[in-house]
């Protein structure tokens, strides 16, 4: 039945669309985009972002421009004179501020007001903060190149400790990159072991010795009460939960991020942590959702999903960006593997999959001991996950595995 | 066409090879592999997809 289906890729044309406009000029947006002109859609296509820099990629803001070896040129997602080819309308440094389904009428920060045909929403997400701390000075979030500019003048001053408070992914990776450029850095996790929740707790402990083999002075299972500042107004202090106190020049703060999807209230759209759609990436009629900021059914997981990784933002949006271009019998469901790489000091993390701490889990290949192994993840005989460190073949040749639905057996039998 | 692949640039993710082993090969020793440099037209839309896909920007096609 799946293969009488059309193909990713190929030519739509269920769907005629006078024009596209994509609120979101960054990774899912972009790359919609370019997925439209590479499949002969030679309509009008907008672009409306609320940052003023053009389409630029965010991975390696934690790592290579944090450490101060990249500059802001090397971070182009698609280089200007290829871009100039797509023939794309960017309107940057403009917000999105209402959306009306009914009337399909788009406002924007500038005051213009504009009628939209197929739309395709790719507002992202932006960081959580800690209460007590808008304002502070010395306190840093890292989603984009500005904050991550500012955090690298703050790195340039040699701080005398930087205190990380969450050691997720990015505060993991801010951490790493902080010690590679010598400074003392305090990482703080509420979760027993980082990463727990993602990993479960046995991989965590793997990841809690790695940042402690490099330095850091990780405290697990306490959370922050209160970041002090001193009357001029810099961060000062960080006081923990379990009564101890941190003195710290710079506090980066890494717990998470929220949908952007306030300016979508009282729009027609259904809301509920990210843009609601079908399985398809559809969200109303003509209007279609990708990346940070979209949630949806995956039909491989059954699991209604909202998926923060880079290499979904430029997949899902491909597949939105088609999606505005199929009538319903010809639209296909969105099922991937997500999949995301996390490089920390010389460690290169992978997880493909949808895994939970309370799956069975068995290191295939490798050992612990020289955190170079891949570990396969069960749940109820099906092979759901695999994580790797330093091992990039096993994990995308497992990742093929998932996507064909091999059981866990099969899989840890696999000559891989 | 013919696959260029900017070594300095890559980390052996391995998108590519999941999208087009018959192209690209991540061996053991965490190094990528192109296993053919300048393959059919038929190949092109994998291969753009490999482009789009690829983590560090580290391919592209050569006309």
């Amino acid at each position: 039945m799946r293969a009488a289906l059309p193909e990713a890729g190929h030519l739509h044309r269920g769907v005629s669309r006078r024009s596209i406009t994509i609120v979101g000029a960054s990774l899912a947006g972009l790359r919609a985009a370019e997925s439209l002109r590479r499949q002969e859609f030679d309509g009008p296509i907008t672009l409306i972002g609320d940052e003023t820099h053009a389409p630029y990629d965010r991975p390696p803001l934690s790592k290579q421009f944090l450490a101060g070896e990249w500059d802001r040129d090397r971070l182009a997602l698609t280089k200007p004179e290829k871009l100039s080819e797509f023939d794309l309308e960017f309107r940057l440094g403009t917000r999105a501020t209402g959306f009306d389904l009914s009337t399909r009428r788009l406002s924007l920060s500038d005051g213009d007001d504009l009628e939209v045909d197929g739309l395709l929403i790719a507002t992202g997400a932006r960081c959580r903060t800690l209460p007590g701390t808008d304002g502070m000075e010395g306190v840093f979030v890292l989603r984009s190149i500005d904050d991550a500019e500012a955090m690298r003048a703050a790195f340039d001053a040699a701080p005398s400790r930087v205190v990380v408070v969450g050691a997720g992914f990015i505060g993991a990776e801010v951490a790493a990159t902080a010690r590679q450029r010598g400074l003392e850095v305090t990482l703080i996790e509420a979760l027993p072991q980082p990463l727990g929740r993602v990993l479960g707790d046995e991989m965590g402990a793997v990841c809690a010795d790695v940042h402690r083999d490099h330095g850091i002075d990780l405290r697990v299972g306490v959370g922050v009460d209160a970041v002090e500042a001193g009357r001029d107004g810099r961060v000062e202090r960080v006081r923990l939960s379990d009564g101890s106190v941190v003195e710290a020049e710079v506090v980066v703060v890494g717990i998470g991020v929220i949908p952007n999807t306030e300016w979508l209230e009282g729009s027609g759209l259904e809301i509920d942590n990210g843009v609601v759609c079908d399985a398809t990436c559809l969200a109303a009629p003509g209007v279609t959702a990708a990346g940070d900021v979209a949630r949806w059914p995956n039909q491989r997981f059954d699991e209604i999903m909202r998926v923060e990784h880079w290499d979904n933002a430029v997949e899902q949006g491909g597949h939105a960006a088609m999606r505005l271009l199929q009538d319903d019998d010809e639209a296909r469901p969105f099922t991937p593997v997500p999949w995301f790489w996390s490089d920390q000091y010389d460690r290169k993390i992978q997880l493909a999959g949808r895994i939970r701490p309370d799956d069975e889990m068995q290191i295939v290949t490798g050992s612990v001991d020289e955190r170079r192994f891949a570990a396969l993840y069960g749940r109820a005989g099906r092979l759901v996950g695999v994580l790797g460190f330093n091992r990039p073949r096993h994990v995308m040749q497992y990742k093929t595995l998932i996507q064909e639905g091999s059981s866990y057996a099969d899989a840890l039998a696999a000559e891989i | 066409m013919k696959i260029v692949v900017d070594f300095d640039l890559c980390e052996s993710n391995a998108i590519c090879m999941q999208i087009a082993p018959d192209l690209f090969e991540v061996r053991d020793d965490d190094f990528l592999y192109v296993l053919n440099e300048e393959p059919g037209e038929d190949r092109r839309e994998a291969l753009e997809e490999c482009v789009q896909r690829c983590p560090k920007q580290a391919i592209s096609i050569a006309e």
